[in-house]
């Protein structure tokens, strides 16, 4: 978002270069306008101003909060400081965290090996122009468009043990969401169906940027259908398979709504997102504790922006 | 207790549905009470055009009563008062559970100068930090409260900060029509529950239906358990952090409901209390442990099969008297705008004409106010009311009577991990109380 100014800050040199021409070194500044400087600033403080407000300040003060045991209620000076006993109570006697941290991990995994892929398989395949692909393309999204919430209520209707479709249907008696052995694969499920609608319409988006001549090309040496997809498509496709990359992991880090919706992340269904709700939304409010939770998730998130700032950074240096 | 000698009708609707599953607490709307001097308030010198004039003629109530009988409900009182005292109520209706969820906030921020909430731990921790007004003057105008509502109305420094206006009972709901078929009795002791319960398995039925989805119905066993084995003071003295979680006391309830769980219906952390009623009242399920509202999940014409019977007795020295009847009511906030006109909302709505209008227009509420016109009750409501009334305690459930980071963030985390494994009573006793330890700080 930062960079955006920036970007403009570049397209902004060249038209005023042929009516002031100073020449020098300092050339390029002295080239914008003061209009130009007045928008680049505002182009910079703007955005600068939202990200520190909503973004920093939050973030900082959620590990400061991390370090007291502030319940919500009364004046900021009151706040007592408990140094790391938080972390300390996370990691040591609150049962849900463990489970919880191997779910966030089996979610990532699950979205990796299973639901991106087939996505993009997806796409590949609504790419060829199947007759009525656009229904297809439409049936596939659609649970994209409905919010996560809803799509939790849709599923309950099948999950449900005593009420549910499936086990009506097949005369067993699963209690897909209370058995905490089941019940995280059957929301995987759930949000996988979710995860790879979205997946399909990013890739399918991509797949038809792709230059047709490089396809006939691979065709015309002799390519089989999936050796071109894999050495030509494929590689063509890096800024597209990076953003899925980077959309996977996100939606495994934020993954909560599904299972709030089940049971509010208990009983085999805990996620850190809901432990951190759990903790701080409503009226619990234990603000320090869950704060503590959040600090982990956001130390947990800044591994993967860094590995992903890293490589974005690194190519763009080549 | 004696089989019920009537027919019992119970008006359904009492819970407004919802799938979530605090909203239970919806339940029932109003007020109550015993009325009186209104319109005889302190600022008699302001005209009788009634209206939305000036800000001493008006007073605002913030209400969770989102769901539309308890807001009709609710109106209706209201506008009673404004008969009655000219002082028109600006009703800022907030859904259920976001205003629960927001009640820290909300109380700290602009409050709205009298607000609905319930009685028990919450309510005294407000009073005690200094987040709602004493309202002592307005209990001296009250009647018809017995000490046991005066009791749950008063916060920690004997002041009164509360005005109950309606409650429910948790009691051992049945279908009398399955029980007669079976010819099963009441049971008053502890072997004959079980007695019973091992009969209605080999009849074909699911002895007790069960759900705990949502966290909170497992609550309720628990507590009737605490209260059975350990009476009513170890409960209030466990909630508020005071004993200890790994004590032999609390490890026996669990025991106890160790030894229970065979009977009660398997599976029960996918269900919800909906389904677990539905089950009851499809008649797969024998008995249900539930608050009032079971009613309804069943019909108009089934509300006369209803019937209920309160848990029996575990240890004859602790008796079978005490009960989770949760209240809810009203509290004023710390700096109400129109403080007098905030009182004599309150007196109106713990007095004798708003528990009657509550009481004619949804008729299936149960009011605190003794002095109400009851003649409207239903036979199970006059049951409910009964069993209530000879109660020598009165706890709130759980989550009410504990802080609700631990109720909700330790407590329900817990019990669905014993009704997972029942077997590790001292590894999960002893995770409670370290969780305990860190949230019971002060």
């Amino acid at each position: 978002m930062s960079d955006l100014p920036l970007i403009q800050a570049d397209r902004a040199v060249p038209p005023p270069a042929t009516t002031t021409s100073t020449g020098g070194r300092r050339r390029r500044l002295r080239l914008l306008s003061r209009t130009d400087r007045v928008v680049i600033t505002l182009m910079v403080l703007v955005p600068l101003l939202l990200v520190t407000g909503f973004v920093w300040l939050p973030a900082a003060a959620t590990v400061l909060l991390s370090g007291t045991n502030w319940d919500g209620i009364g004046p900021l000076n009151e706040i007592e400081f408990v140094g790391a006993r938080n972390y300390s109570d996370v990691v040591n006697i609150y049962p849900p965290f463990v489970p919880a941290v191997q779910h966030n991990l089996l979610w990532l995994a699950a979205l990796f090996v299973v639901a991106t892929p087939f996505g993009m398989f997806l796409a590949v395949l609504l790419d060829k122009e199947l007759r009525g692909s656009r229904f297809y393309q439409t049936a596939l999204y659609l649970p994209v468009v409905l919010s996560l919430a809803l799509i939790g209520f849709v599923w309950q209707l099948l999950y449900s043990r005593d009420q549910g479709l499936i086990n009506a249907v097949f005369g067993s008696s699963i209690d897909w969401y209370g058995d905490s052995n089941v019940n995280i694969w059957a929301v995987m499920v759930a949000s996988g169906w979710r995860h790879v609608g979205y997946i399909m319409l990013l890739y399918l988006a991509g797949l038809k940027g792709v230059d047709p001549s490089l396809r006939e090309a691979a065709a015309v040496d002799g390519a089989s259908e999936s050796r071109a997809f894999f050495r030509v498509v494929f590689p063509v496709m890096r800024p597209i398979n990076i953003i899925v990359l980077v959309v996977t992991v996100i939606e495994s880090l934020r993954a909560f709504d599904l299972v709030w919706v089940v049971n509010k992340g208990r009983n085999g269904l805990e996620l850190i997102s809901a432990l951190v709700t759990q903790n701080v939304v409503g009226e619990a409010s234990r603000i320090g504790f869950g704060s503590a939770l959040a600090t982990i998730m956001l130390v947990v998130s800044l591994v993967f922006i860094t590995i992903y700032l890293a490589t974005v950074m690194r190519e763009n240096r080549e | 207790m004696s089989r019920p000698q009537s027919q019992a009708e119970y008006l359904a609707r009492l819970v407004p549905p919802s799938v979530a599953g605090i909203n239970r607490r919806s339940l029932l709307a109003g007020a109550a009470g015993t009325g009186a001097l209104l319109g005889t308030g302190l600022l008699a010198g302001c005209g009788d055009d009634s209206g939305s004039g000036g800000s001493s003629k008006d007073v605002s109530l913030g209400s969770n009563q989102s769901d539309p009988k308890p807001k009709d409900v609710l109106v209706k009182v209201t506008d009673g008062f404004k008969t009655s005292s000219g002082v028109q109520v600006a009703v800022n209706t907030v859904d259920h559970n976001t205003f629960q969820e927001n009640i820290n906030n909300y109380l700290q921020g602009k409050p709205d100068d009298v607000f609905t909430w319930f009685a028990g731990y919450r309510m005294r921790f407000f009073a005690q930090k200094g987040l709602a007004s004493d309202i002592s003057d307005v209990w001296s105008k009250l009647s018809g409260y017995s000490d046991a509502f005066k009791k749950a109305s008063t916060g920690d420094d004997g002041k009164q900060y509360f005005v109950p206006a309606t409650y429910y009972p948790w009691a051992v709901f049945y279908r009398k029509s399955v029980w007669q078929q079976h010819g099963y009795q009441v049971p008053t002791t502890m072997d004959q529950f079980t007695a019973l319960g091992a009969q209605m398995k080999r009849d074909g039925l699911i002895p007790i239906a069960f759900a705990d989805k949502d966290g909170w119905p497992a609550m309720g066993t628990f507590d009737i358990l605490n209260l059975r084995i350990n009476g009513y003071q170890f409960h209030v003295d466990l909630m508020a952090g005071k004993e200890a979680w790994t004590s032999d006391k609390v490890k026996k309830v669990f025991d106890t409901w160790a030894g229970l769980l065979p009977l009660h219906q398997p599976d029960s952390l996918g269900r919800t209390w909906q389904e677990a009623a539905q089950s009851l009242q499809q008649k797969k399920s024998g008995m249900y442990l539930l608050g009032l509202f079971v009613g309804q999940q069943f019909s108009n014409e089934e509300q006369d099969d209803l019937d209920f019977f309160t848990f029996p007795e575990i240890d004859p020295a602790i008796g079978a008297k005490a009960l989770d009847a949760p209240i809810d009511g009203y509290m004023m906030a710390r700096k109400p705008k129109n403080e007098d006109n905030a009182r004599k909302l309150l007196e109106y709505f713990g007095g004798k004409a708003a528990a009657d209008i509550n009481l004619k227009n949804d008729p299936a509420v149960l009011v605190a106010n003794s002095g109400a016109d009851v003649g409207g009750y239903t036979a199970l409501q006059k049951k409910a009311a009964e069993l209530v009334g000879s109660a020598t305690e009165i706890a709130q459930f759980l989550d009410r009577d504990t802080r609700p980071d631990f109720a909700s963030t330790v407590i329900i985390p817990a019990l669905q991990q014993f009704i997972k494994n029942p077997k590790d009573i001292g590894g999960l006793t002893s995770s409670i109380e370290n969780q305990k330890k860190s949230i019971f700080t002060d």
